[in-house]
């Protein structure tokens, strides 16, 4: 069994949302029952699978071990730096094997969902060097990182938000409006991934080995388009799913298609994963090297900024010619947006205007497309 | 300490609007942005000792030059 693939697993997962909505029509608390459904998951996910199980298990003791054990020292010896950059750099080991081991024909730590975990582990730690998080639950913090909807590819959330829902009791009238609108949001999330998806992919297949340069054009937009219904698709049954188990996940996309900057993009495509990078790399890094007085102008940190941000967000898609190029490519294209916002006479005083804003969308379409390309490795595969 | 707060918010949004309107939305008019906060978060540390962590406020509870305000406030 797959996380969304297969009948047996939606057979499953319709069995265990009908369970849930009855329990949260008689006021019953969700939460461990969304635990033991999601360890339900995992087990016959991974059950036939001994090498990811071991992995797994191994990423699921090496993180716990991180987590309390910094709590512990955070709480006795407050915010010291060298430690926290440690125990940092100790959690994205797993993450780093897995990624760079299948360069040398390895595959340590090549199991489902490690790269969406790791970020929630990061997450916890970080905040926990902040002081935002004062002391970490054992059962909560299990709950959060094995949740079955988003287990495989996000959304990503925080423990913090996801805690306060877990833990929560709703009235029948909440319940019920929140289970309807996840059950719209399954339902939409199932015709966008088995439909237009597909639909999409047929188009690629199609045009996936023309040699003139606008078959290479419509096999872009086309990818763009498979791109975005089956990962919305797949984001909207994750978030669906998790609403009728009474844990409102953070949605993933909005309407990204009609953004009129990059930045705008950012904000409306894969979202949860750009707010991280934006909260836990990008302001850090500004803010970090504002402190240190690296650069010399606002202007220069934050172009720097996009750099590293994008560049680390390239690299962890996986560690190849594409995504790396996909991350700069991205990183260029928010510092140029920046820079041109600032300084431009021209911007500033048509920003406003409505063929502006129309000219202003269709480029920033136009360069989304072309990031897609980069992505889906076919330009390196027709240049290499 | 309001007044320098103010300040602060103006030279970082570069307009001195926020500073007369304490409603004003700054997220959605474009005053304000990642990296804005990021820059005001340094220098709140830096002039006043103020630590807030960037992932600790969502952008709906810092949108206008009130909410900032009584946040700085209930951090002194």
């Amino acid at each position: 069994m797959s996380y969304y693939e297969g009948l047996p697993f939606f057979l499953l997962l319709v069995l265990v949302l009908l369970v849930a909505a009855v329990l949260g029509w008689m006021e019953k608390p969700l939460g461990q029952y969304g635990f033991v459904v999601s360890l339900i998951f995992a087990a016959l996910i991974f059950g036939g699978k001994p090498e990811s199980l071991f992995y797994l298990l191994l990423f699921y003791g090496w993180s716990m071990l991180l987590i309390f054990g910094y709590a512990r020292l955070r709480s006795r010896q407050g915010r010291k730096a060298g430690v926290y950059h440690a125990v940092v750099l100790l959690a994205l080991l797993p993450l780093v094997l897995c990624k760079v081991t299948p360069l040398f024909h390895l595959n340590i730590f090549g199991f489902i969902g490690i790269s969406y975990l790791n970020f929630r582990v990061i997450q916890i730690l970080i905040e926990l060097y902040d002081g935002v998080i004062k002391e970490v639950s054992f059962a909560e913090t299990t709950a959060f990182l094995v949740f079955f909807p988003s287990f495989s590819s996000g959304p990503i959330d925080r423990s913090r938000r996801f805690g306060a829902d877990w833990s929560r009791k709703l009235s029948r009238e909440a319940y019920m409006e929140l289970c309807g609108r996840g059950c719209w949001k399954l339902l939409l999330g199932a015709v966008y991934k088995m439909v237009l998806a597909a639909a999409a992919y047929k188009v690629m297949g199609y045009f996936e080995t023309g040699h003139i340069w606008y078959q290479w054009v419509v096999y872009a937009y086309a990818y763009g388009a498979y791109l975005f219904f089956d990962f919305a698709g797949y984001s909207l049954m994750a978030v669906g799913s998790s609403y009728i188990l009474g844990i409102e996940l953070p949605d993933n996309f909005n309407l990204p298609f009609i953004s009129k900057d990059i930045r705008e993009f950012w904000d409306r495509w894969h979202i949860s994963l750009s707010h991280w990078f934006r909260d836990f790399v990008f302001t850090r890094f500004v803010m970090f090297s504002a402190k240190k007085k690296w650069f010399s102008s606002r202007l220069q940190r934050a172009c720097v900024g996009f750099f590293v941000n994008m560049g680390i967000m390239g690299l962890w898609h996986g560690v190849s010619v594409s995504y790396i190029l996909y991350g700069l490519y991205h990183g260029a294209l928010l510092a140029g947006t920046e820079v041109y916002q600032k300084k431009s006479s021209f911007y500033k005083k048509y920003k406003a205007k409505k063929w502006y804003q129309a000219a202003s969308w269709f480029v920033t379409m136009q360069l989304v497309m072309f990031g897609f390309f980069l992505f889906s490795g076919k330009l390196v595969e027709l240049i290499g | 300490m309001r007044e320098e707060v103010l300040e602060l918010l103006a030279e970082i949004c570069e307009d001195d609007g926020v500073k007369e309107d304490m409603e004003l939305e700054l997220f959605e008019s474009g005053l304000m942005d990642s990296l804005g906060f990021a820059e005001f978060l340094v220098e709140l540390e830096e002039q006043f000792e103020i630590v807030i962590s960037p992932s600790e406020v969502e952008r709906g509870d810092i949108n206008t030059p009130e909410k900032i305000l009584a946040l700085v406030e209930a951090r002194r």
